[in-house]
This record gives C-alpha cells, structure tokens and sequence, in this order.
C-alpha cells in the first residue's frame, strides 16, 4: 500500500505536529522553561494557521474516507483564529495557582478537539465522522471539568460527558440503520442509493440527533445553560463558537451531501427546529441572571439563525454560513474575553454586577457594546452583515414566513442585548466593578475582535472570497 | 414468525433476532438513562445503547454484507472509543465524588434556571 497519499493531509499533519511539540515541551521542560509553553503553543498554532490558509485543489484520501474542498480551508482558518483568541485569553487564568500546574494539558487538549474537529469536517464515510467528533467531544468534557476543585465545573463536566456519550450512541444507532440498508458508510455512495423509504428517514433522524445536540438546538439544549455557567469561562466561549460552528458546517455538508435525495423530509424537521430554537432561546434569555448562563441562551438562538444557512440547502446558504460563524467567532469571542477578564479579576457573573462598568472600565465596556451589537445585528457592524446575508439565502429559497419570525426574533434579542448595555453605561451602582488592567494577550485578542467586527462587514472582498469558493 | 422459530429449531439464529436484542438493549439503555439515580448506573445505561449498535453492525454485516468488512471495523473502533469515553466519564465520576462525597444524580444541583433556585431556598 502507498502510504504517500497521507502526506496530502497538510492540515492535520501540520497540526498534529504542534499537538506534539507542544506534548513533548510540557513533559520534558524545567520548572523555568515552562512559563513560555504560553508563547510557544500561540506561535506555533498562528504558524500552522498563516501555512495552512491557502486553498488547493480538490482531492480525496483512501478512497474518498478523507475528502479535500477549498471551503475546507477557510472554515478551518476560521476555527484556528478562535482557537488562538481563546490561547490569548485564558492566558491570566492558567497562571492561577490552581491551575498553573495543569497549564500544559490545557493546550494539548485543546489542539486535540480542534484536530477532531478538522477530522469530522474533512470525513468522506461515517466512521472517520465518528472518530473526528468523539475526537473533539471526549477531550471536551475534561476541559469542561479542568478547574477540578470548584463543585460547578464538576457538575458542568459530569452533564456534558453524559449528555454528549447520550446523544453520539443514538447518533451510532442511526449510522448502524444506514448501513444495514445501504451496505456501505461513504458519503459519495450513500448519495446515489439513499431514497425516501422509512428505514432511511428513521436513521437520518436518529443520526442528525448527534449533531443537534452538539449545536444545541432547543429539544435538545437542556445541557447546554449549565454546562456554559459551570465551564471554565474561556473554554465556555470555545464551546459556543469553535464546536457549534464546525457542528452546523458539518450538518450543512452532511444534509446536502448524503441526504440529498431526503431534502423535502429534513427541511421541515429544520423549519420547526429554527422556530423554537429562536423563539425559547429569546424567551428564556430575558429572564436570566447570570451573564454566562445569558450567553449560553443567547447562542442556543444564534444557533437558530446558523441553521437558516443549512435549510437553504444552496451555494449561498454555504457561504452565508461560513460567513456568519466567521462574525459569530468574532463577536462571541469579545464578549467571553471581557466575560472572563471581569470574572476573574473580581469573581462577578451577574448581570447586575455591570452595573455602572462605563465609570470604572470605559474600554471594556465599549468592546463589549459593540460586540452586543454585532451579535444583535445593527449597522455598520459585521454582524448586520452576516444577518443580511443568512436572510437572503433562505429567502431565495422561498422561505418568506421563516424569515419573517426570524426577524421579529432579532427585535426582541436586541432588546435582552440592550438590557446589559443600559446596566453598563445608564444604570448606576453603588459598588461598581473596580479599575482593572488588562493583561496584554487579552487586550490583544479583545483588539483583534474588535477590528474583525468593525472591518469584517465593511471589507466586501472577505465575503466575495467565501462565496466564490461555494458550491452546493 | 412461523419462519422465525424454524430457522430457530434449524439451529440457524436469524437476523431478525439480532436486531430484537440489539433494540432492546437501545431501549433500555434509554429508559435507564431517564429513569437513574446513580451516575453510574446512567454511565452502564449509555454503554447499553452503544453496544446495542455493535451488534446492529456486526450482524448487518455477518448476514447482510459478508463481502467486505465494513461492519466489522466500525465495531472494533466503536469500542475503542466507548472505551475513551467510559474512561474520562469516570474520572469526572470521582471527581463529583471528591468534591460531594456522594455519585448521586440528584446532588448535582448547584447548576440551575434561577427560578428553581428560589423556590428551593424558600
């Protein structure tokens, strides 16, 4: 056998080898060398990033098990820059004492969901899908529960691991049904003998459950509020952009690649998915209180609006997607940044502890605004943008009604977004959050946000670039 | 059915009934998931419905499709990997121990919507 064929796989291969080098540093480094696995790891992951950001050709790996597109390349970039805004950020807090002595594990762990990730958006045949996305939810669940002496990082790892072990063993059942029917798991072969009799409806609804639970749409979100307030705050951000991101990408591949010949049976399944996500979702924001447990509800209904790419089922479904987790990454991002520079400066989390934050930390403030407007959608933001587009790609597709309780939804999320900017600059507290310094990694990650926020709306080209590599 | 308990008295086990055990023990792992109070016992529920698609794949395949061993492979990796995930679920186990004292199900509630903290302080 010709093993040359694997060198192929750049990305993975140019990733692996970071994971490596960084595994190899943390065992074997002295007690002084060990403070730059910090630098070390970011470096070499922006190395990996700026080689690996070049679209190729097309191709395919042991016979169509590993498949290469040019989207591919972007989507993964994507997830890298998450990944690296998250190394920035959770910088101060690995140097806590707590966890300082575990530093190392949390960058290897980190790089390996992101290699399981790269995996199940590459896989061509349902095992490699399966091996990428436990992959990525197994190292997951440890760093859900890395702060191993607070009780709610415990719990919020005891609920993750079991939910998400839940939901891929009935997402199993659904591929075992496919291949008792079908006789084989490749995508490409899948797509020709695929119709709509019963047992294939049956198996692509059991199998699409994994991924619903993984994006956490709203049957299936139950894990998904006390997992993001219990998590650590920079893996709580992590979970919400890097896995749900390439979670919706890969639905979007999957549905229209496998189950094409399915597409009037999971359109409607997806039309009622979008509606109760977003609808609950803004629902049940408005009356939280906890700034992260309002995120995470927050994000279960911008899952809703990721999915109107998927239900578009086109070309620029496709690239209004990658567009919109481009903007989501960014601005979510911000907003975790500033989230867990308050948190642990001062251990405040709820949403009444902004109160009066203009006084004391104008800046912050101010990156958290514009984030909240950018995920809300208001103009000149990237955000507007990345709605705009998701919006024209499902109506193009004739789905008038769905956009239209899409919209009126983005009203009332404007509304519990401006809830926490009035408490930062209108509302006045007696005990505001005290001055605080920003370390430098993260005021260079939350500058970043901010000039991707700002700039990634208004520069037309990044979009053109996605579009132009779209297909369906 | 009539054909079933012939193969049965032929000494030949059908397909059919690998796939009534298989769902079976889908099923039951969900009930035991819902209905336990033990983390461990939900950790054993999850296991049944993983293994329950072993055997789908390993008897579609013995059966259906002997020809190739598709089937076969998946199996094997299925249980390497529920192997990972039964391994880091117990670590989490022991640490809700450490930091509980107990493996309770219904000890895990210092995560809720604010609203049943309230009514539970009162």
């Amino acid at each position: 056998m010709n093993y040359s064929a694997f060198l192929q796989l750049h990305d993975e291969l140019s990733l692996l080898a970071v994971i490596v080098i960084i595994l190899i540093y943390d065992i074997f480094a002295s007690e002084k060398g060990a403070r730059y696995i910090q630098p070390l790891s970011i470096v070499l992951l922006t190395v990996h990033t700026v080689l690996n950001a070049f679209p190729r050709a097309d191709f395919e790996v042991a016979g169509g098990m590993y498949q290469y597109y040019p989207m591919l390349t972007y989507i993964k970039t994507i997830l890298n820059a998450g990944t690296i805004i998250l190394f920035l950020q959770a910088d101060k807090w690995l140097r806590d004492d707590s966890v300082i002595i575990r530093r190392g594990e949390f960058y290897f762990l980190t790089l390996c969901t992101l290699l399981g990730l790269y995996l199940m958006m590459s896989a061509g045949h349902f095992l490699l899908f399966f091996i990428g996305i436990e992959t990525a939810s197994i190292p997951m669940a440890t760093l859900v529960a890395f702060n191993k002496y607070n009780h709610k990082s415990a719990e919020a790892g005891a609920k993750f691991i079991l939910s998400t072990v839940f939901a891929s063993g009935i997402s199993l059942y659904g591929i075992s049904m496919i291949y008792g029917a079908a006789g084989t798991l490749y995508f490409d072969d899948l797509a020709l003998l695929i119709t709509n009799s019963p047992i294939y409806i049956m198996a692509m609804v059991f199998f699409a459950i994994g991924l619903f639970f993984k994006i956490s749409l709203v049957p299936f979100h139950l894990w998904t509020p006390d997992v993001y307030e219990g998590a650590p705050t920079g893996i709580t951000g992590y979970l919400s952009v890097v896995s749900k991101g390439s979670a919706v990408f890969v639905l979007f591949t999957i549905f229209t690649k496998v189950f094409a010949n399915l597409t009037a049976e999971w359109q409607p399944i997806l039309y009622g998915l979008i509606v109760i996500s977003i609808t609950l979702a803004n629902i049940f924001a408005i009356r939280q209180k906890n700034i992260k447990r309002f995120m995470a509800y927050s994000s279960i209904s911008q899952a809703g609006y990721l999915l109107l790419g998927v239900i578009s089922a086109s070309a620029t479904g496709m690239s209004s997607l990658v567009y919109y987790i481009l903007v989501y990454l960014f601005s979510n991002l911000a907003i975790f940044g500033v989230i867990s520079v308050i948190e642990h400066r001062t251990g405040k989390v709820n949403i009444n502890d902004y109160n009066g934050l203009y006084q004391t930390n104008p800046r912050l403030s101010a990156v958290m605004m514009f984030a909240l407007f950018s995920l809300a959608g208001i103009p000149p933001f990237a955000g507007f943008f990345s709605k705009f587009f998701i919006f024209a790609a499902a109506t193009e597709q004739g789905y008038y009604v769905l956009v239209f309780i899409a919209l009126i939804n983005t009203v009332i999320s404007l509304y519990y977004y401006l809830l926490i900017v009035k408490a930062m600059f209108l509302n006045k507290s007696d005990q505001p959050v005290e001055r605080i310094t920003t370390d430098l990694p993260a005021r260079i990650s939350l500058v970043l946000c901010l000039i991707m926020i700002v700039f990634a709306g208004l520069l037309s080209s990044i979009y053109q670039q996605i579009s132009a590599l779209s297909f369906i | 059915m009539g054909s079933l308990f012939a193969n049965f008295s032929s000494g030949i086990v059908p397909l059919e009934a690998y796939i009534f055990v298989s769902l079976v023990m889908f099923f039951a792992g969900i009930y035991g998931f819902l209905s336990r109070k033990n983390l461990l016992m939900v950790l054993i529920s999850i296991e049944l419905i993983l293994n329950s698609a072993d055997i789908n794949f390993a008897a579609f395949n013995r059966y259906l499709y002997p020809e190739h061993f598709e089937g076969f492979f998946f199996t094997l990796f299925t249980i390497a990997i529920s192997a990972c995930e039964t391994a880091v679920a117990i670590a989490i186990v022991i640490n809700i121990y450490r930091n509980l004292n107990n493996v309770e199900v219904d000890s895990l509630q210092e995560l809720q919507e604010p609203e049943l903290q309230d009514t539970k302080e009162q």
